[in-house]
């Protein structure tokens, strides 16, 4: 079974400011759960690409980071939840290069292969849920 | 909120009647939670200085802060609000200096003394100097917003400098956050400096970059593609093994784009080509 160790952190999707926020509080996160350089950049960067997601397309939402332990390892986990638009085809929106806004389209694909577990819900017109799990090795 | 006319006309009658006690009350009111950060003396001169413009706003008949009439004294608050948002002062120690009016007032007029008509009177203008303050209260708000926006640019410039680092060879180490205002900030001046400098060689530097994401390479390659339409090739250099792998589990591909380790690789590299470029001019010759 997963548990949460210490506190949730939620930090605010608003603007530019808060996407570096949010990958302060992974960045910290991720140290706290002992994941190596390389598991916090990859974490970090994932968070960044899913944070400026819900920035930029779901209109504002928040993250939720804490610190998981399922028993044998610990790590990060990061909910991102937004009440934007939603994303009505998940299969183009996660393939490579794929973007509806001049970008690389490599954001949700790419911030997929960087984590362990990715959870996707969204719904058209009520919003977009993103839960990712980076765990120590 | 609005005055009546009579109201602003009794205003305006307390106020040059007991003009001096006012001010000095006012000035007191004003001065104490500024604990001599700005010297009484300067601050009794701006309270003094709204006490007049109120005065004579009145006479011409403004009995609100909207339109015409009300111009010149927003024009004042919005000076003195600047002002103490450039020499540091919070904005409640901002929009007290104008609620200290309302201690002056209700001491000078028969309020004081319980008069039921001049408890009304109290009222209004008290509704009326909450009006004058709540738009201090803005007013400050948006100097310190510009003041926080200049500043912001004045330290982009600072930290994106660009360096010719050897003959033919400019460089940007790029240090913090790269958002989209900073890319646009960095690509200017690279490509100013290719100008400048008559460069055919740039290095992008992002050892200082602690977040290497999807926007900041779709930045960087953008600068790539601007410098080479100028004729000039970059080399992208920085990027350290984390970041390596995490590009590449991205999927972000920098095509033909040389990227380095470190700087010094970087310099190395450009160095190399830079006598092949003068062997290959000689045999042309
Ligand atoms: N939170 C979201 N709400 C709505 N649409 C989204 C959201 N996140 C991603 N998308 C859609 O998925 C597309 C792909 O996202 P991404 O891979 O990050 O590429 P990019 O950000 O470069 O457009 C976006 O262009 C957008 O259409
Ligand atoms: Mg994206």
């Amino acid at each position: 079974m997963t548990t949460v160790v210490g506190a949730a952190q939620l930090q605010a999707i608003v603007s530019d400011e808060d996407v570096v926020r949010v990958r302060q509080l992974v960045r910290t996160a991720a140290v706290t759960a002992k994941l190596s350089l390389v598991d916090q950049t990859k974490v970090v960067t994932a968070a960044s690409e899913l944070a400026r997601n819900t920035l930029v397309y779901g209109g504002g939402g928040q993250a939720e980071v804490s610190t998981v332990d399922n028993g044998a390892r610990r790590g990060v986990r990061v909910v991102f939840s937004d009440d934007g638009p939603g994303i009505a085809d998940v299969e183009l929106a996660l393939t490579d290069g794929y973007t509806s806004g001049g970008g690389l389209g490599l954001g949700l694909s790419g911030a997929r292969r960087l984590v362990e577990e990715f959870e996707l819900n969204t719904e058209v017109g009520t919003g977009t849920t993103i839960a990712i799990t980076k765990w120590a090795r | 909120m609005t005055l009546n006319a009579e109201q602003g006309e009794r205003l305006s009658e307390i106020l040059s009647l007991r003009s001096d006690k006012i001010a000095k009350r006012w000035a007191e009111v004003a001065a104490a939670p500024l604990k001599g950060r700005l010297s009484a003396a300067e601050s009794g001169r701006q309270t003094a200085e709204l006490q007049q413009q109120l005065q004579s706003s009145l006479k011409n008949g403004a009995l609100s802060l909207d339109g015409a009439a009300g111009a010149e004294l927003r024009a004042l608050l919005t000076e003195l609000s600047r002002d103490r948002a450039r020499q540091g002062f919070t904005a409640s120690e901002t929009a007290t200096s104008v609620f200290a009016l309302k201690t002056a007032l209700y001491e000078n007029s028969d309020a004081a003394k319980g008069k039921a008509e001049a408890l009304r009177d109290y009222v209004a203008w008290s509704e009326f100097v909450d009006e004058l303050g709540l738009f201090t209260f803005e007013a400050f708000a948006r100097a310190r917003e510009q003041i926080i926006t200049q500043q912001s640019e004045q330290l982009m410039e600072l930290s994106t400098p660009v360096v010719k680092l050897w003959e033919g060879v400019v460089a940007v180490p790029l240090v913090g956050t790269l958002d989209s205002a900073r890319a646009q900030v960095v690509m200017e001046r690279l490509l100013q400096a290719l100008v400048d400098t008559g460069s055919p060689y740039a290095i992008i530097d992002i050892t200082g970059v602690p977040s290497v994401d999807t926007q900041v390479a779709h930045h960087v390659l953008k600068t790539v593609m601007a410098a080479r339409l100028m004729g000039a090739e970059c080399i992208v250099s920085g990027i350290r093994p984390q970041i390596a792998q995490t590009i590449v589990t991205l999927g972000i591909d920098f095509g033909d784009i040389p990227t380095k380790a470190s700087l010094a690789d970087a310099l190395r590299h450009v160095i190399k080509r830079l006598s092949a470029d003068a062997r290959a001019a000689k045999r042309e010759q």
